[in-house]
């Protein structure tokens, strides 16, 4: 019999076992973190037991911050109750504000519902607090750090790294915006992972689900609809859709409006002062969560507040709720069959609806939903909890360590479609909206004009036709294109999508092999240097934490890339000439020296050219990979 | 026998099936799944750098060759290039009088409808033109293995998709 390993303290048996990965679900009104944990995946609550973490921020003066500098914050419960006393240094909903400009939520009407201060910010909009302008992606930050620092508590370990879930309605300047904020905050990010595609997952893992599935997304501040084809534990998304400008916050200010009209007054609630605007919107959310929990539909609940000078009251039944939000259910209902003909399904086929967001508590919002499916939606999962399940199912699977068994795989889709401005303001679709991901697309154009050595290239993110009603995410130039006539050039320009979504765009003259190329980091995203900058404002140690993590992360990556091209060697090593064998030992070799010295920037060196060493070997590899698939169809359906 | 594949294989031979029009969709389906279970960058996420960036390669080749195989209309005009034969989809001119005269006709009667029920109409003579359509594509592809004729349908359909896109622009505007 083996005898039992007790390693020395602080040391763990085999490093893979202290690798711990998270799902992180930042939400609009709440955030949570979930990870495998005594065997189960679970959402981690914090020192009193409550998973949720109401995202909410509140910056303090800098009198009460003490000495040290930058901790003068309240983040979460705490925060929460601070709302209605000091609404203009509280910061909620600030998913909303992400990778948008102080213009656009202005055209967008998301500005005047917004309890506090909002200004023109470096690249997008900033939030005027007591403590100075913040980002929406400092603020973020602040929440994902909560969060961290809850899961590194749970395990006393480091975090390797996160699944962030997203909007997956979200553009790309949002989701750059989301990317930073994890950095910041000091996660590594694993995948920025669609939440209704984290719903499906946890759903179908946890009931062994088959077939056409819906997730109706309704959260604080964002709706998202995904139509996925479950079999055989492959997750295949077949179209998305939804409204990022659309949510459970929009039913408590209709509701508020809906009051004001009752009461005579002529205004709406985005005209009140701050403090009676954030009052009358918290009241009016308690009352909407009340009336979905009463099972007696007639009864009527009392809400009061002191709006211009007046004391009002009303009594409000479930009716008039329905009233005053009936024309948000059918905004959700719209963009349910706007996907369904997308992926040209009928109603009647979709198997399941799966309700995610705290918001579908709703009972007629249910109703509706159900009356169009012709079939009650399925509510067994916890509507909170589902999204940041399922991304801790990912982070397990994309750190090594799958929980359901690895046997799974997600095939995810582009929301939005992506092209490039052509001649009279059109926008010519490159990559069309639900296309598989990672991908790669491409177009040719040419010259418009005899002589002309560059080319504008204007990329943009939307539905519309016409430029100015799409979002436009960068602009760039080819030059040095050799002059011709007009019509002669052939420049090909390639959008490649990752695994998360995120977008580079490359232009290549085909004749002269002028190259362009550009990762789009939208002009509204942050640069490395700013958030440099931001680290250091926030936590004087930021620059000697970032090295140590840097250095860490450096002899993680070193150690996975050795250990992967060990077990290759001995897997497939007969693939190799004994002259290119020796050649990636002696890389092997190289890198196991760096790996003594703490220079991360040596190790990443030696690790990346162990990498490039490798490369053949592992196109190798996957070239009989796939041939061998192949040759077991062809056996199969034979 | 395995065969050897690699990244240049066209789209029939990397789905292991024969060259032409007519295709099980489901058994498209199931390859395009079996061949990500074996390429996506997910499967490798632990295997380090370089089995990462093969992976996405294959990833991203799998994904366009499945969207070109899928789509009737794009798995026409590649068979027809593999052929040697561009469809030239921007170009009008060759299309027949014929064809152009009800183009017009068309485009009329999207123009003058005031409401969803005259449209429908409109919908079914679509859809009845591309059915047929689609039927003689798959004659000069897997019978006549002409592909001028070929190309020739593929144009005809592209107008068709463009415009019906046109007819639900429409739709969603009453």
């Amino acid at each position: 019999m083996a005898l039992l390993q007790i390693s020395e303290p602080g040391q763990a048996p085999d490093p893979h076992q202290r690798r711990i990965a998270v799902g992180i679900d930042l939400g609009t009104t709440h955030s949570l973190v979930a990870a495998l944990r005594h065997g189960h995946n679970e959402c981690l609550p914090d020192a009193q037991g409550r998973v949720l973490l109401p995202s909410v921020v509140r910056y303090l003066p800098a009198a009460a911050q003490g000495a040290s500098s930058g901790s003068g914050r309240q983040i979460g419960w705490e925060a929460l109750q601070a709302q209605t006393q000091d609404p203009a240094n509280t910061i909620s909903s600030v998913k909303r504000l992400m990778g948008r400009t102080r213009a656009d939520l202005a055209a967008s009407g998301v500005l005047g519902r917004l309890p506090y201060t909002v200004v023109d910010g470096v690249g997008m909009a900033a939030l005027r607090t007591v403590a100075g302008d913040k980002s929406p992606v400092e603020v973020s930050a602040e929440i994902l750090a909560a969060l961290r620092q809850r899961a590194e508590d749970s395990f006393d370990a480091d975090l390797y790294g996160a699944v962030i879930t997203v909007p997956a309605y979200f553009d790309d300047a949002q989701r750059q915006a989301t990317k930073d904020a994890a950095q910041l905050a000091g996660l590594k990010v694993l995948r920025l992972l669609n939440e209704p595609t984290a719903a499906a997952l946890a759903y179908g893992l946890d009931q062994a689900a088959e077939g056409l599935y819906l997730v109706f997304d309704l959260g604080g501040g964002t709706f998202d609809v995904s139509l996925l084809r479950l079999s055989r534990g492959v997750f295949e998304v077949l179209a998305t859709g939804g409204d990022s400008a659309l949510g459970g916050d929009d039913y408590d200010r209709a509701l508020a409006d809906a009051l004001l009209a009752r009461s005579g007054l002529a205004c709406h609630a985005s005209e009140l002062p701050l403090a009676e605007r954030a009052t009358l919107l918290a009241e009016a959310r308690r009352v909407k969560e009340a009336l979905s929990g009463l099972d007696d539909a007639a009864q009527t609940l009392p809400l009061a507040a002191t709006l211009q000078g007046r004391a009002l009251q009303w009594q409000i039944s479930r009716a008039d709720f329905d009233a005053a939000t009936a024309a948000l259910n059918a905004q959700t209902l719209a963009a349910v069959r706007r996907v369904l003909r997308d992926a040209r399904v009928a109603a009647a086929e979709v198997q399941g609806v799966v309700l995610v967001g705290g918001a579908t508590r709703m009972p007629a919002l249910r109703q509706a939903v159900a009356g169009f499916f012709g079939r009650p939606p399925l509510t067994n999962l916890n509507p909170d909890e589902v999204v940041a399940l399922g991304a801790a199912l990912q982070a397990q699977q994309l750190s090594g360590h799958p929980a359901t068994g690895d046997d799974w795989l997600l095939l995810d889709v582009t929301p939005l479609s992506l092209g490039l401005e052509t001649m009279g303001g059109l926008v010519e679709r490159i990559v069309p909206r639900n296309t598989p991901l990672p991908a790669a697309l491409a177009q040719d154009f040419t010259t418009y004009q005899d002589g002309q050595t560059a080319l504008a290239l204007h990329v943009l993110q939307g539905e519309r036709d016409l430029v100015p009603d799409c979002r436009s995410l960068a602009r760039f130039e080819l030059r040095g294109i050799p002059p011709m006539v007009a019509g002669a050039a052939r420049i090909r320009v390639t959008f490649h999508l990752d695994a998360d979504g995120l977008l580079s765009v490359s232009a290549r003259e085909q004749g002269s092999g002028v190259e362009a190329h550009i990762e789009v980091k939208p002009s509204y995203g942050l640069s490395d240097e700013q958030i440099a900058a931001m680290l250091q404002e926030g936590n004087a140690s930021a620059e000697q934490d970032m090295r140590a993590r840097a250095l860490r992360e450096a002899q993680v990556e070193a150690e996975r890339m050795a250990a992967a091209t060990r077990s290759a060697l001995a897997a497939d090593g007969e693939l190799l000439r004994p002259e290119e064998r020796a050649a990636i030992e002696a890389l092997l070799q190289a890198q196991a020296q760096a790996r003594l010295q703490e220079d991360a920037a040596a190790l990443d060196a030696a690790t990346e050219a162990l990498a490039e060493g490798c490369e053949e070997f592992a196109a190798r590899r996957m070239n009989r990979s796939i041939a061998t698939a192949l040759a077991g169809q062809n056996i199969n359906s034979f | 026998m395995i065969r050897a594949i690699d990244l240049r294989a066209n789209d029939f031979a990397l789905f292991g099936l024969p060259p032409g029009f007519a295709l099980d969709r489901t058994e498209l389906e199931q390859r395009w799944k079996q061949l990500q279970r074996q390429a996506h960058p997910d499967r490798h996420a632990t295997q380090g750098a370089a089995a990462q960036r093969v992976a996405l390669q294959w990833s991203v080749r799998i994904n366009e060759g499945y969207q070109r195989l899928k789509d009737p209309l794009k798995r026409g005009a590649y068979w027809c290039e593999q052929q040697g034969q561009s469809v030239g989809a921007h170009d009008n001119t060759a299309m027949p009088t014929e064809f152009l005269l009800q183009q017009m006709q068309w485009r009329e009667a999207l123009a003058e409808a005031a409401g969803t029920a005259e449209l429908l109409p409109l919908q079914a003579e679509l859809d009845a033109e591309r059915a047929q359509r689609l039927a003689a594509l798959e004659a000069a592809i897997d019978s006549q293995r002409d592909a001028r004729a070929a190309a020739q349908q593929v144009r005809a359909l592209l107008f068709i998709e463009r415009f019906e896109q046109q007819l639900h622009d429409r739709l969603d505007r009453f």
